[in-house]
């Protein structure tokens, strides 16, 4: 039953605000998109999230401001 | 269920066909009455949401490059029909697109076989009791399965959708995009497309050689499919080879041999350098004891992913080839993803440099660096097949990267290109 903050890349322009409210969660990479720091057997587009950081998460889903990120439930979290 | 006259029915009924010549046992671009006389009719309002289960005996696996069970898209788009407050009738997409610059059998089998296709997607529809068709590939494909389609009353149904000469115009979400937009860009894969796909419908997009073999089943069962291939990788498979001599296109059996489909093509093994199986998002062998199935202990067998093999000779450079590649791929990005946009083109650049002879021993760091950072970050497989590829080549060229950093190359004559 965790969270996860699923990026949509093809929104995402890079300039990193979630990256700075997120520290624990997300670094940058050369080009300024976020990296997440832990994965869940190498999906590195729905990033696991812990009870700590789900406050700071919801956050920057609201502010965001291409609208890239979104928090999924892991039980609706799954792809063909 | 059962008819009175099966029987006469099966009497009449040609004979399945053996061995794993199949798809094309109607012959060269046959039509309606090849085909009927080839393969016998089939009652396709007689299928219905049980077809599933009958698919799911057989083992089928997609045959455009994710090797995903084509039951479970099934089921789950037929399960997805009436989860919602709306129940919305699902949509069914045959995908002939086939941007791999080294493989044509989707197109060989939409000339050759077209009716197959057209049975697999209106089997296929019946079976998930969908409501819209449609045949999504490049305009000479889509030339070529037309009048096919005009044949058949059932068929007309089927819209047609031109996909652009892209690599990547033949990812699902690209194809579910590409009819709804007109951009064939990969789609964020918050929900599968099974569950909300083409205006929020459950959506069932199926490679056409998928196809084709489910208008096989639906006439002769699962047991037959399994007659050919092993039990985890039943049935036959297109693969397009190409290398030295001209390229073709073979139905080989699940699991086959790579050194014996080589030596039926008539290429010798020990005249190369490697092989490329699966296409460009695929990875280099050496032509040994591998086997093309989609599981199989590593080392041993080879992911068939978009069923190319590609034979290099031994005295070309597989450094320079892998270099080219990965600057066609990145160009090739849809350029939504930065990961994808930015890391490509990165990577590209120092295997080139590498390629190129550059005597500098921190590019291989370098690149597998790059690789790392980009996989597993982009709305479709685009990087990380990209990242196997290259990885794969840093592997199998091992000694060419070696001789490469000193600024000598083992093949062509010895200067690194
Ligand atoms: S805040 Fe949004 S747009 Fe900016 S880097 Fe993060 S995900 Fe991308
Ligand atoms: S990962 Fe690359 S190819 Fe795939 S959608 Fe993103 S930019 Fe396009």
């Amino acid at each position: 039953m965790s969270d996860s903050l699923h990026i949509d890349w093809t929104k995402c322009d890079g300039r990193g605000l979630c990256t700075e409210l997120l520290p624990a969660l997300l670094a940058r990479d050369d080009w300024g998109y976020p990296v997440p720091r832990r994965s869940r057997s190498g999906n590195r587009t729905d990033v696991p999230v812990s009870a700590g950081s789900l406050e700071a998460a919801r956050d920057a889903v609201q502010l965001c401001p291409k609208l890239a990120l979104s928090l999924v439930h892991e039980r609706n979290n799954k792809r063909a | 269920m059962t008819p009175p006259n099966t029987s006469l029915a099966e009497a009449l009924r040609p004979q399945a066909p053996v061995g794993t010549y199949r798809l094309f046992a109607a012959g060269a671009h046959a039509g309606l009455q090849d085909h009927l006389e080839a393969f016998g009719p089939l009652d396709i309002e007689a299928i219905g949401p049980d077809f599933i289960r009958v698919l799911e005996a057989s083992g089928l696996t997609g045959r455009g490059g994710a090797s995903f069970a084509s039951w479970r898209k099934m089921a789950v788009t037929a399960e997805s029909r009436s989860a919602g407050i709306l129940p919305a009738r699902p949509v069914v997409i045959a995908n002939g697109a086939e941007g791999e610059p080294l493989s044509f059998k989707d197109r060989t089998l939409l000339a050759n076989a077209p009716h197959l296709v057209i049975d697999g997607l209106l089997v296929a529809n019946r079976a998930v009791a969908g409501s819209q068709m449609y045949l999504y590939a490049a305009s000479g494909s889509l030339d070529e399965a037309a009048p096919a389609i005009a044949e058949r009353p059932a068929a007309r149904r089927i819209r047609l959708v031109q996909a652009p000469e892209a690599f990547i115009a033949g990812e699902a979400s690209a194809a579910v995009n590409a009819i709804a937009t007109g951009a064939a860009r990969p789609l964020d894969k918050r929900r599968r497309l099974a569950e909300s796909g083409l205006k929020g419908r459950p959506t069932l997009v199926l490679n056409v050689e998928t196809l084709a073999h489910i208008g096989l089943i639906a006439r002769y069962g699962a047991d037959w499919f399994r007659s050919a291939g092993s039990p985890a990788d039943p049935g036959t498979r297109l693969v397009t080879v190409s290398g030295p001599g001209p390229a073709q296109v073979q139905e080989v059996a699940g699991n086959a041999a790579l050194g014996v489909i080589l030596r039926d093509a008539g290429i010798d093994a020990r005249s190369l350098s490697a092989v490329l199986v699966g296409g460009y998002h695929g990875r280099w062998v050496r032509p040994l004891d591998y086997r093309i199935s989609p599981a199989g202990p590593d080392g041993q067998t080879v992911r068939p992913g978009a069923g190319v093999i590609h034979a290099l000779p031994a005295d070309q450079c597989g450094l320079a080839a892998t270099a080219r590649i990965l600057s066609y791929l990145a160009g090739e990005s849809a350029q939504q993803c930065g990961p994808c946009m930015f890391g490509l083109p990165a990577m590209a650049g120092v295997l080139n440099r590498i390629a190129s002879g550059e005597p500098n021993p921190r590019l291989t760091g370098e690149l597998n660096r790059l690789g790392k950072l980009v996989s597993g970050r982009g709305a479709c497989h685009h990087p990380d097949g990209t990242v196997q590829l290259v990885s794969s080549a840093l592997d199998i060229f091992a000694d060419d990267v070696k001789a490469h950093l000193t600024g000598r190359c083992l093949r062509q004559g010895g200067r690194a290109a």
